[in-house]
């Protein structure tokens, strides 16, 4: 008998199927990854599971019964809970309100005891060793707290089925092993956990069972200790992913961006960018490396002209930059790609045109040229992959990798010496990283000067030419790839290592 | 100048005036705070009013006067939620369309009812309750009415299982509805007691002018959102500020008496609501999902 089964589920979206006669069954007092690329549709399966979507077909069974979950409160009172990826947690109330909402201690009056609530909150969370502070409101406290208040949300329903929706990413390794803590202690109190995740190396430590899904279908289930991470990315992918492409050695050294002695205020009016000298060469890709928040977004923002600088000279070819102007020479992949990459609204052959409208190809007097957009929309569409092909749809409907592409498209087709390049791989599958990343070696092949800005430090290592790493707003090393490797850059990016006097 | 505000009957003057902005500016914090704009309040005010005079008038009751009024501004405000809830639509083209539609069908039912398309027969009015006869405010029943509900409010919002669950519905809909509270519900009853509210005001209107006339809500409604808004959404906060609003009609009311550019001077309030909104109340923050229908995300 499975504490879990769910046979034949669909569920389709439109004309998308995010789940195609699914089959899913999980052991009771397991830890069972579900593993798979973005849109495999390993939400929507959890999410039909909780009660938040209704499949289109299929049964569910809990515990070996067969079940209807319409809504979450039914989830509930079959004992399941769930860990959103995004949490559901409500700024302005306090932890306790935050934790009880749903399940209130009242008296009959329907009046909140919340000292009884705060103080059975107390008692569950040293329990776990989850430790809370009540009273605190969410939007005073960090993430990895948050995630605490998520997880004692369920344990307070008193769940025998934990779900966790991608839990990982947002915390620190630190937090990550506490979390994983949690979670064994659970499991050894007879509680079966689903963990929906695409990091291989946390499901061979943590999981007993394994469940890889693929575009909407199950593609097999492994014990975790007779698989290898091979055998998973292939399965998650469906196929091997080449070798990338390789670089040019690239002999011409004239500096394209040159910065002298910048310093920049971050938001909060203290320096956020000391002192930083670089140039970035052409055919040349320079990684900053370095523990987010340590001025790296805000160094993009002052090269992008989106931030003004206090101190300093900066130049991009053979134009020097106002302190407080933006301009128009560089080709900038923004860290948010949602907020300053696109305009959701706007289709996607608007957007892959937006601030370039003004050009004369692209205008007729003071209209849009549409059929020449369009036919330069469709290359653009064709030569990065873009996926529907559909050049009216808006930006908002392209699955988060499109969207990046998108983004990237409209960036390196512009005719600009430089590309200030700032997380472009963040979020998005194994597929849509090894393009981007490809695309970004291309351009610097080309003789494109590239910085690259990425908190992921295996992605820095793989493509960049030299490293610089930022340490509270200062950049405290440079090294040639060739003669560095993680473990040094690490002892940089955490201020163990400072800059040789 | 200044003996003629510092007195009894200004203040009085003042409250009674008050009374119709704070009793839908207190309605209007539930429907905000469950995440519904109600700008329909100034229809809601307009057809209650209407209702209650015609209860009053075919029952010589005040008291069914009364009731009458609040139905319809329930039944008012159903159709509102209905609207913006149910069907998800935009809540400001909602509440237009109550409020244009409020102004014409009151006009149609009092032609035929009262024979004329602007006032209603003369109906009777509220008694005064006597134990403070040199006070005659004090003896208002919807002075205590509202001040009752103030309290009341206050209470349910911020210390019930309802308040909270409401709350939460108007920042985070999604949130809540992971928990297993109905959106849709919740916010069904925050737009239905904005309804109730509105119309017991709207009742008052009617019984203080012994009267319905076209178009008598005069902006009322408005006035309350914006009391509202200003009051931060806090029942207390609504109600101070409709305080405020009722002090500047009063003060412009006896500016008037002794001025000769009484149209300029009948602005006050709404220039009042305009300064204090650009700054003297700081960043008012609505509820976050004030306003955006809830639909669940697709994929």
């Amino acid at each position: 008998m499975y504490a879990v089964e769910m046979q034949h589920i669909t569920k389709r979206f439109g004309h998308f199927t995010a789940n195609h006669q699914v089959d899913f069954q999980v052991h009771e007092g397991e830890i069972h990854a579900l593993i798979g690329e973005n849109g495999a549709g390993k939400s929507t399966l959890m999410r039909i599971l909780y009660g938040f979507y209704t499949p289109d077909a299929g049964q569910i069974y809990i515990n070996g019964r067969e079940v209807k979950i319409q809504k979450p409160s039914d989830a509930i009172t079959l004992g399941v809970g769930m860990v959103h990826q995004h949490f559901m947690l409500i700024p302005p109330l306090t932890v306790t309100e935050n934790i009880i909402l749903g399940k209130e201690e009242t008296n009959r009056l329907g009046i909140l005891n919340l000292p009884l609530a705060a103080k059975q909150l107390t008692e569950l969370s040293q329990t776990y060793r989850l430790h809370i502070d009540p009273s605190a409101k969410i939007e005073q406290v960090s993430i990895g707290f948050q995630q605490r208040i998520e997880i004692l949300k369920i344990l307070y329903r008193n769940a025998q089925i934990i779900i966790l929706d991608e839990p990982t990413p947002i915390l620190t390794p630190q937090e990550i092993d506490d979390l994983f803590k949690v979670l064994l202690q659970l499991k050894s109190e007879g509680k079966t956990i689903i963990l929906i995740t695409h990091k291989l190396s946390e499901v061979m430590t943590i999981s007993n069972r394994i469940t890889i899904m693929r575009h909407g279908k199950i593609v097999g289930t492994r014990e975790t200790k007779s698989t290898t991470q091979t055998e998973l990315a292939r399965l998650m992918i469906g196929e091997e992913i080449g070798p990338p492409i390789s670089k040019r050695p690239f002999i011409a050294h004239k500096d394209i961006l040159i910065m002298e002695q910048v310093s920049a205020k971050g938001d909060r009016g203290v320096l956020a960018v000391r002192n930083v000298s670089l140039n970035v060469k052409e055919g040349e890709i320079i990684g900053i490396a370095g523990v987010e928040g340590n001025g790296q977004s805000e160094l993009v923002q002052v090269i992008a002209g989106l931030r003004p600088f206090q101190v300093g000279e900066i130049s991009i070819g053979s134009h020097s930059l106002s302190p407080t102007h933006g301009h128009q020479a560089l080709a900038h992949i923004p860290e948010d790609r949602l907020r300053f990459g696109l305009i959701l609204d706007f289709t996607l052959q608007e957007n892959l045109i937006l601030g370039r409208q003004q050009e004369l190809r692209f205008r007729h007097y003071y209209f849009l040229q549409d059929s020449e957009t369009r036919s330069y929309s469709s290359e653009l569409i064709h030569s990065f992959d873009i996926r529907p092909e559909e050049l009216s749809l808006p930006a908002r409907n392209f699955s988060g990798g499109n969207q990046q592409k998108i983004v990237v498209a409209r960036e390196l087709s512009k005719n600009v010496p430089l590309i200030v390049a700032s997380q472009p791989t963040r979020g998005l599958d194994i597929r849509a990283i090894d393009f981007i990343h490809n695309s970004l070696i291309s351009e610097r092949n080309k003789g494109k000067a590239i910085l690259l800005v990425s908190s992921d430090l295996g992605e820095i290592l793989k493509l960049s030419d030299r490293i610089a790493v930022m340490y509270e707003g200062e950049i405290t090393k440079v090294f040639l790839t060739a003669d560095t490797d993680e473990r040094e850059i690490g002892m940089y990016m955490t201020g163990a290592k400072k800059k040789s006097a | 100048m200044l003996e003629s505000i510092l007195n009894i009957a200004f203040l009085a003057q003042s409250l009674r005036i008050s009374i119709p902005y704070a009793l839908p500016a207190l309605g209007a914090t539930f429907s905000e705070r469950g995440g519904v704009v109600n700008i329909a309040l100034e229809g809601i005010l307009l057809i209650s009013a209407f209702a209650t005079t015609v209860g009053v008038f075919y029952t010589e009751s005040v008291l069914v006067g009364i009731l009458c009024g609040i139905s319809a501004g329930i039944l008012t405000a159903l159709f509102h939620s209905i609207v913006s809830v149910t069907f998800k639509a935009d809540q400001i083209v909602s509440g237009i369309g109550i409020n244009l539609f409020a102004l014409g069908i009151t006009k149609f039912f009092c032609q035929l009812i009262f024979n004329s398309s602007s006032n209603s027969a003369r109906i009777v009015g509220l008694e005064q309750w006597t134990f403070l006869p040199a006070l005659p405010i004090l003896g208002n029943p919807f002075l205590f009415c509202t001040l009752f509900l103030l309290l009341i409010s206050h209470f349910t919002l911020f210390r019930t299982r309802f308040g909270l669950r409401l709350r939460a519905v108007g920042e985070h809909p999604e949130a809540a509805d992971t928990l297993g509270i109905s959106v849709d519900k919740m916010r069904h009853i925050g737009v239905l007691l904005s309804g109730a509210f509105t119309g017991l005001a709207g009742a008052w209107l009617a019984l203080d002018q012994h009267s319905f006339t076209d178009g008598m809500a005069a902006g009322r409604g408005f006035i309350a959102l914006a009391a509202m808004i200003i009051g931060k959404w806090t029942p207390i906060g609504a109600v101070a500020a409709s305080l405020l609003f009722g002090f500047a009609e009063s003060l412009s009311l006896v500016l008037q008496e002794q001025s000769n550019v009484a149209q300029l001077i009948q602005m006050i309030p709404y220039l009042l609501t305009m300064i204090i909104l650009c700054g003297f109340i700081g960043r008012a923050t609505a509820p976050a999902a004030d306003g955006i229908p809830y639909e669940k995300e697709s994929a």
